[in-house]
């Protein structure tokens, strides 16, 4: 008889919260009455509550499925950072779906089956859990990404985002697969003790750079970004949202864990190789977002520039660099989300969504609160203090100074001075113009004003109490990279 | 909690501009230039026990507050003034009430907007003087330029957008270098002594080896501060800043900003990199002194009223610049009195163009002549203006270009000469500009009917004026509360250096 693997469903909790939310919400969606506006409280419910649920089982550090589910401190902090992001995403959609006439159930229950692929990444403790949830997490973002039906930019967002995404697992399956033949496992501890007695071993070299090929596309780092402008302009703005920050943050966390876990052994060759491309993508970037009119492809390619610093903190590694990282995206997930949601609450009176920066031109005589806050959001994204954006880079540029990568910080720090540039521009419309082409309104939208009321709250706070979130995102970390 | 005195010096603007914020309704302009010129003169207020109570004899820091701020990375809120600081602050929130005033009927479009941006720039200018600790320091540092991007860009001249970001990025890249900096002045000293802190005051007792690291360092903070005086070559945002920012911004841009600059060097460069601040005086010398005549030149030739007060400030920060690096007593406590006097005279000379152009929205010099039989009182206090710029002795210029002068002369009196031309140049300048506004015909109509000074414009000068002449007659009222922090300051930097370098090079020529 086959003894039957324990299963301690416990360690998946916060996951099978949400996922159980958005079989709910398919559920529902079934019944009467039609309006579907309940559906976003339903989601919303269920977000709050993994969010909550995540906060008894700090420092209970489990383990299930044969160490495949890893649910510890690290899990938890991006299980926060990824609940947050969803929340925010939520709260935009419920008003926006309306204005758009693509209210549906579906919407929502793909969106929370997402957020469990990306918990699942969050806490994944072996290879094959990774590539679970990057297609859980990917194959309901390529959906809600058209949800548009009509719109051929969304159309187009979708279909890429599916070709170059299929494309990026299949690398990664392959690296998989490579490292599984050189060192017999796929478990990050197994892994880790056989790359040890094997070092150097070309097999892990190229199955760890394919990796990072696929986990590249992901996180859209140079030279595997070539998506995220066209998926970002194209998707509606609360799912760029949350590619944009959930996302990304659930590669990131699949990705340290992964590096400094797994593949601790082949550090040498993966901080030489995330070195260069660290300081490629920053620059990337910020120098192509400079020339960019249309707001989302700008803040497509200035996250794309966010994650060259975070990969800066990847190099330093060790607990401050890791932890640096950690706090970065908690502060980006904040100012993203916000910033997105601030463009989604503008609406030009002709057609739909006001994107181009000359539609901002006078915002501030017309709507002096909503110009103030996605001013707000910009100006943390530029690092300005004391918002979260400054203490996130000054975490980041400070644990690379300490590995002595000084160097790299200087490019860093040089690429935040160009971003200033292209941040400020939309400032300039906004403040120092008048108002010129169509007309743009405000939608009042409460979901809308609330979910900006907490990212403003976030980076404040973040901004001016930064010690509490970063310690915990130290402590998170400590363990992995010991 | 008890708050202290520096504290609320330094944050009560802020907290003004957000009850203005949330308090005083947009549409009521009255309510809110009132409550703007409240908050900014009860700052003022507050800030006057830092001079009545501040020891003299005492070279250490005062009036301090230390608040844990961040204790995993060693970042506290750690305040102080000695002083060279306490006179900066006071310059401030002095300068702040009469650029709100002269503001009254300047800024007429979104007043709400310009009250709060001006009370933050205060909170932010102010913390840039008292912090103490590194990371504080660079938070006002960069957390200032915002609200003077907005003050630029949104109520400034035609140019404004372009000179606002070329203000913003000049500035951001060279801070930049200094983040960097900072960062590795924090983790050097950590590995040396085992103590990873932000502290300024025991950052300063850290004698670092002279060499490689430190010679970066010193740049890094160098280009930043270097950028924000400015030292030629890197003045070129200033023209472009002062003559598109309204008055009052360019008031404080002048008054206040530029000494920020040269603050920093005297706080941070010149005790934390003493080796490389001795090794690169001379090219600050070197700078200085073309900044002195260049500044001077081209102002002369200025056609625009602005332009030629903006350039000026190039030739006056080369002065203080050079008082700095001298590293004497006289040079020094020179520099620190003539940034007080550039603040008045400049800032001074800015609010007189900027009631000028209110009267005829322009600020050609050609388009003026022969006020002097319309506007008599107004060209009265002009010229006093103007002597107190230049440098006529019983007015507050003569005394810190005399003072740096001297201490030029004690290390090298070619630079004495070389930089005293900048004096005479001065005098060309101001004197010709003042010749063709206020003296000869009058050759526009338009001069005919200029009206005199209101009320409230004497209101904004007479305070300025007062001290124009009390710092000109009786310097020693100033001087004294600089001289022992500034002793005790050359002390820590030759002492420094020799510990480093042994005692062989602490012989000056």
């Amino acid at each position: 008889m086959i003894p039957a693997p324990s299963v301690d469903l416990g360690a998946l909790l916060p996951s099978l919260i949400v996922f159980g939310a958005g079989v709910l919400v398919l559920l529902l969606d079934l019944l009467p009455p039609r309006s579907k506006e309940h559906l976003g409280g339903v989601a919303l419910a269920g977000l709050v509550a993994a969010l909550l649920s995540a906060i008894p089982l700090w420092n209970r550090d489990s383990r299930a499925f044969r160490d495949m589910v890893l649910l510890d401190n690290y899990a938890l902090f991006f299980h926060v950072v990824i609940c947050y992001a969803s929340a925010l995403a939520v709260l935009l959609s419920i008003d926006y779906l309306r204005r758009n006439g693509v209210e549906s159930g579906e919407y929502y229950a793909l969106l929370l089956f997402s957020t469990t692929g990306m918990m699942l990444l969050a806490s994944a403790g072996d290879l094959l859990v990774v590539f679970l949830g990057i297609e859980l997490m990917s194959l309901c973002l390529y959906v809600l990404a058209g949800l548009f039906k009509l719109r051929l930019a969304s159309g187009e967002a979708s279909m890429k985002y599916f070709l170059l995404g299929a494309f990026a697992t299949s690398f990664l399956l392959y690296g998989i697969a490579l490292i599984y033949g050189a060192t017999g496992s796929t478990n990050f501890d197994r892994i880790a003790a056989a790359a040890a007695a094997r070092p150097r071993d070309a097999l892990v070299t190229i199955g760890l750079s394919l990796l990072l090929v696929g986990f590249g596309f992901k996180i859209s780092s140079v030279p595997f970004h070539m998506w995220a402008p066209d998926v970002y302009e194209g998707a509606p703005t609360s799912v760029t949202a949350l590619i944009a920050t959930g996302s990304k943050a659930a590669a990131f966390a699949a990705l340290i864990r992964v590096l400094t876990v797994a593949l601790r052994a082949a550090q040498p060759d993966w901080s030489v190789l995330l070195w260069a491309v660290a300081a490629v993508t920053m620059t990337v970037g910020n120098v192509i977002a400079i020339a960019q009119s249309n707001l989302k492809r700008m803040l497509a390619y200035s996250s794309i520039a966010h994650v060259g610093y975070m990969l800066v903190g990847l190099v330093a590694g060790g607990v401050s660099g890791a932890g640096a990282v950690l706090f970065y995206l908690l502060a980006y997930t904040f100012t993203t989300a916000g910033a997105f949601g601030a463009i989604l609450l503008v609406e030009r009176s002709d057609d739909g969504e006001a994107v181009e920066v000359g539609d901002y031109a006078g915002l501030a005589r017309r709507h002096p609160v909503l110009a103030a806050t996605l001013g707000l959001f910009l100006l943390s994204l530029i690092g300005i203090p004391p918002l979260a954006g400054f203490v996130g880079k000054f975490y980041l540029f400070g644990s690379a100074v300490r590995a002595g990568y000084v160097w790299l910080t200087v490019l860093g720090v040089l690429n935040s001075a160009i971003a200033a540039y292209y941040y400020l521009r939309v400032i300039v419309y906004m403040y120092m113009r008048e108002p010129e082409g169509a007309d743009v309104r405000l939608v009042p939208s409460f979901a809308g004003g609330v979910a900006l009321a907490i990212a403003v709250i976030g980076i404040v706070l973040l901004g001016v109490m930064p010690a509490p979130f970063a310690d915990l995102a130290q402590v998170a970390v400590t363990p992995l990279v010991r | 909690m008890p708050v202290g005195r520096l504290s609320v010096v330094t944050f009560l603007p802020a907290l003004g501009a957000l009850l203005i914020l949330l308090l005083v309704p947009r549409r009521n302009e009255p309510a809110l230039r009132w409550s703007g010129l409240v908050v900014s003169a009860a700052t003022f207020v507050a800030s006057v026990p830092l001079w009545t109570r501040f020891d003299a004899g005492d070279a250490d820091m005062q009036f301090e507050e230390i608040v844990r701020w961040m204790p995993g990375l060693g970042v506290g809120y750690h305040v102080g003034v000695d002083g060279i600081s306490m006179l900066l602050v006071l310059l401030t929130t002095f300068l702040m009430p009469l650029a709100l005033a002269s503001a009254w009927h300047a800024i007429e479009d979104r007043t709400k907007e310009f009250v709060i941006a001006m009370l933050l720039l205060e909170t932010g200018m102010v913390g840039v003087f008292v912090s103490l600790d590194l990371f504080l320091f660079f938070v006002f540092w960069e957390a200032m330029l915002i609200p003077m991007y907005f003050v630029i860009g949104v109520w400034g001249g035609p140019n404004r957008v372009y000179a606002a970001v070329k203000f913003v990025l000049y500035t951001m890249v060279g801070s930049a270098l200094m983040l960097v900096a900072i960062l590795a002045l924090y983790y050097q000293h950590g590995a040396a002594t085992g103590v990873y802190t932000f502290d300024l005051p025991t950052l300063t007792r850290y004698v670092m080896a002279p060499g490689r690291a430190q010679t970066l360092m010193f740049l890094a903070f160098s280009l930043a501060f270097a950028i924000k005086v400015p030292l030629f070559p890197f003045h070129t945002w200033l023209p472009d800043a002062h003559v598109e920012a309204p008055t009052a911004g360019s008031v404080i841009l002048a008054g206040v900003l530029l000494k920020m600059g040269t603050y920093g060097f005297l706080r941070f460069c010149l005790p934390l990199f003493p080796d490389a601040s001795v090794d690169y005086g001379p090219w600050v010398y070197a700078l200085a002194v073309i900044g002195i005549v260049y500044g001077a030149l081209v102002s002369t030739v200025q056609p625009d009223l602005k332009k030629l007060v903006a350039y000026s400030s190039v030739s006056h920060l080369g002065f203080v610049m050079l008082g700095l690096f001298t590293l004497t007593p006289q040079g020094m406590v020179g520099a620190v009195i003539q940034m007080v006097n550039h603040g008045l005279s400049t800032g001074a000379l800015f609010l007189m163009v900027g009631m000028i152009y209110e009267r005829r929205h322009t600020r050609l010099i050609s388009d003026f002549g022969g006020l002097w039989g319309v506007i008599p009182a107004f060209s009265a206090v002009f010229l006093i203006v103007c002597l107190s710029s230049l440098g006529l002795p019983g007015l507050n210029g003569f005394v810190g270009e005399f003072l740096i002068l001297v201490g030029a002369f004690t290390v090298d009196k070619w630079l004495a000469a070389a930089a005293s031309t900048g004096i005479i140049l001065a005098a060309v300048y101001l004197l010709w500009m003042y010749q063709r506004v206020a003296f000869g015909e009058i050759r526009h109509e338009a001069n005919r009917r200029l009206p005199d000074l209101t009320p409230r414009e004497w209101a904004v000068l007479v305070p300025v004026l007062i001290f124009v002449v009390w710092i000109g007659v009786y310097p020693k009222a100033f001087t004294a509360k600089t001289e022992v922090s500034v002793q005790a300051l050359i002390a820590q930097v030759e002492s420094k250096a020799s510990v480093a370098r042994g005692p062989t090079r602490l012989a000056r020529p």
